[in-house]
């Protein structure tokens, strides 16, 4: 049984596509100063490539920092498309509704943005050409001998990414058919016919539902292996270097993969909070949402915590002195072991302490601050696997060092949260960010009837 | 013309006990590699680029402290865990046991570095730069590499062509510059051996603590150090033991499994410190 009153079709419309039809005085503004970060950053970058990487704070242990750091990021922020929309769907659960639409989105484009990253951090981006470019898009070069070395997990990842990025896309653009129809039928001029091109005939007629149905289990349910693979393959990025002693480990795919879907789902928490405030969206994203988002990070936070903990325990259970300088560094060393405090405080002691108390589940400025207690400590996560690894690579204590980002890299960071927030700001005004048709059946499947004494649903579905 | 290649395997043995720390591969190796004059700021960012370095450790508490050295260069390793992660096969294995690196197809991912145990790669973070007094001694037989790509040691692969060049085409001998009869221009074990072809390191050492040599050759002086190695792989893959009081030869992060062609010997202490 779920909560908050019958909405009838009419007012679902006109309410969730009031952030179209009537843009908001602010958008403008906001979406000017988002803009403003994102070009400075653009510029930071061009900054960087045009002087060499000398720039940033990289050097010769530490090659890799904050953009590979941010890159895993986006990367984990983005699995929380295919958790809510692909896993809950398929299991039924009806408090995923309004859920749904904003992940997918928010999948789509932090996987654009985590893709920037790689880009960025080469030394020769103009050269990226033969690397990750070419595969969806140029037919690669063979015919002057250029191959790409499947062996790397450089080649894996663009290839898994890909994959996951064209299947998101294709999962939001069929659940969002008939929205667009409901567009098309609200709008004059040319948005009418862009939104006619995009609602691809729909008519609502039975048959046209059943296929949008079909499609859409089906995508799931072909979404969830590349779903868990992405993860894993980014993850064998690290995995996969032998030579680094805290990387090379069998544990760090399951282990990112949920590291993943914690990060991603409180992700999505935030920014349906963020929506139900900017569009008082009260009626649909209701506190039974939050709670229910909230109890499902409670098990996926602790499922990551075991995982984090079986890492360090197999890192000191070969007592290898390599791998316990590594461990020395993270755990006893300034600064890091501040941040190794904070990041764990964060990531799971301070929000799962939060979630499992129903006062705290209900309230949003509680909920937010643990989403964004999660993010960061997800972030720190990150940053505290890549760089201590590397600075700590082997034993030839000769070549140990310390890594500090420079400002460069700072703004090209922040960048990447504009770039995030901006898009998601310009879809808000293209497409609604709740989907109105599964909010319908949503209403229609919670009719009730009295048959004698016994209250029944009203409606079942077939599938 | 396709050159006859025959089963070159080269090598370099280390010895340690030789190693005084004077430098002088550094020195001569930045000069024939085309390498970038490691300023201060360089030294303070690690950035510096040394394709051969000098590691320096201390042994024992002051006062009673021993300095030690240890060159470490690019191990040019068999198993080598750069090679399998490049995208663009920047990096390869080739023929003569070197581990090569193309700086064409380079696009700067740093995974290879990040790959390598010995942290033997450098990245190119600046554009490279040399005072104007200095562009005549630029080596016209290596590439400038340019900023964003990475570089290492290549055991002087360009004096092995040259050397090549020298037999196989002028019918020189390099070390001598005695004439060849053309039947004899050939690239075999007996014209293409130690003393034609040396690593710019190699030929600068004035202790002779580096060598380097053919392994497959029967008369070169590193084969008898390589042969034991192996052998010592060897025992151990099959879980022999291997007593390491009895041998000088060993390899450098052994454990890995990289198999390096670069061989090290102990160093020999006459005095060594007591242990308190």
């Amino acid at each position: 049984m779920q909560e908050g009153t019958p909405l009838q079709s009419r007012q679902v419309n006109r309410e969730l596509l009031v952030s179209i039809l009537n843009s908001p005085k602010w958008f403008f503004g906001a979406l000017s100063v988002l803009g403003f970060i994102v070009l400075v950053a653009m510029s930071t970058a061009g900054f960087m490539i045009n002087q060499g990487f000398g720039v940033t704070g990289l050097n010769r242990p530490v090659m890799w920092g904050f953009f590979i750091t941010n890159f895993v990021f986006w990367i984990g922020i983005s699995h929380a498309g295919v958790m809510l929309s692909a896993i809950l769907r398929l299991s039924k659960a009806e408090w995923r509704r309004p859920a749904t639409r904003a992940a997918e989105i928010l999948t789509v484009f932090s996987l654009m943005t985590a893709m920037t990253m790689p880009l960025i951090h080469t030394g020769r981006p103009w050269r990226t050409v033969y690397w990750i470019y070419t595969l969806p898009f140029v037919p690669y070069d063979y015919a002057r001998g250029i191959w790409p070395n499947i062996r790397t997990p450089l080649v894996w990842d663009p290839s898994a990414v890909y994959t996951y990025l064209t299947s998101s896309i294709l999962f939001v653009m069929i659940a969002l058919i008939p929205d667009f129809a409901v567009l098309r039928d609200r709008t004059t001029g040319i948005s009418h016919r862009i939104y006619g091109m995009l609602a691809m005939g729909w008519q609502g007629n039975a048959r046209q539902w059943k296929l949008q149905i079909i499609a859409g289990v089906l995508l799931s349910a072909l979404i969830l292996p590349v779903f868990v693979s992405v993860h894993s393959i980014v993850s064998w990025d690290f995995g996969m270097a032998v030579s680094v002693k805290s990387w090379h480990s069998t544990i760090f795919a399951p282990y990112f993969v949920v590291g993943a879907v914690h990060s991603g789902v409180s992700a999505v928490a935030f920014v349906l909070i963020i929506l139900r405030y900017i569009y008082g969206w009260q009626n649909y994203i209701r506190h039974e949402h939050i709670d229910a988002l909230a109890r499902l990070l409670i098990v996926v936070a602790t499922g990551w915590f075991y995982f984090f903990v079986m890492e360090v325990v197999f890192g000191f259970y070969g007592r290898e002195a390599d791998e316990i300088a590594v461990r020395n560094y993270q755990f006893m060393i300034s600064p890091w072991n501040i941040w190794m405090m904070i990041f764990v405080g964060l990531t799971y002691f301070a929000p799962v302490a939060i979630w499992l108390s129903r006062p705290a589940r209900r309230n949003l400025w509680i909920m937010s601050l643990a989403c964004i207690f999660v993010n960061i400590g997800m972030w720190l996560e990150r940053f505290l696997i890549i760089v201590p690894g590397l600075a700590r690579k082997q034993l030839l204590t000769f070549d140990w060092y310390t890594y500090r980002p420079s400002s460069v890299e700072w703004i090209i960071i922040i960048g990447t949260f504009a770039l995030v927030s901006m898009l998601m700001l310009t879809i808000a005004r293209v497409v609604p960010l709740i989907p109105l048709y599964d909010i319908k059946e949503g209403e229609i499947l919670r009719t009730e009837i009295k048959i004698g004494r016994v209250t029944v649903p009203a409606v079942f579905r077939e599938d | 013309m396709v050159a006859q290649r025959i089963n070159h395997k080269w090598g370099m043995v280390v010895d340690l006990d030789r190693c005084t720390g004077c430098q002088a591969c550094v020195v001569a190796c930045q000069a024939e590699n085309n390498i970038p004059i490691n300023v201060k700021s360089f030294y303070q960012q690690r950035r510096a680029y040394q394709w051969i370095r000098i590691e320096r450790y201390w042994e024992g508490e002051f006062p009673n402290v021993k300095a030690r050295f240890i060159p470490i260069l690019c191990q040019h390793c068999e198993n080598a865990p750069c090679e399998p992660v490049c995208p663009v096969f920047a990096t390869y294995h080739n023929d003569e046991g070197m581990n090569v690196q193309i700086y064409n197809r380079c696009i700067g991912t740093r995974y290879c570095s990040v790959n390598c145990p010995y942290s033997v790669r450098m990245f190119n973070y600046w554009e490279p730069q040399w005072p104007d007094r200095l562009r005549n001694q630029l080596n016209p037989d290596v590439t400038i590499r340019t900023r964003g790509i990475m570089e290492k040691c290549s055991f002087c692969v360009q004096r092995l062509r040259r050397g090549e060049v020298n037999v196989e085409r002028r019918g020189i001998e390099p070390l001598t510059g005695e004439s060849i009869p053309p039947a004899d221009r050939k690239l075999d074990q007996r014209r293409m051996k130690e003393g034609n072809y040396l690593p710019a390191c190699v030929q600068s050492c004035p202790t002779n603590a580096l060598q380097f040599a053919d392994q497959h050759d029967d008369t070169s002086p590193v084969k008898e150090y390589f042969d034991e190695a192996n052998e010592q792989i060897e025992t151990r893959e099959h879980g022999g033991h291997v007593d390491e009081s009895h041998t000088r030869v060993y390899r450098l992060l052994e454990e890995i499994g990289t198999k390096p062609n670069v061989v090290y010997l102990k160093k020999v202490d006459a005095f060594p410190l007591e242990k308190a």
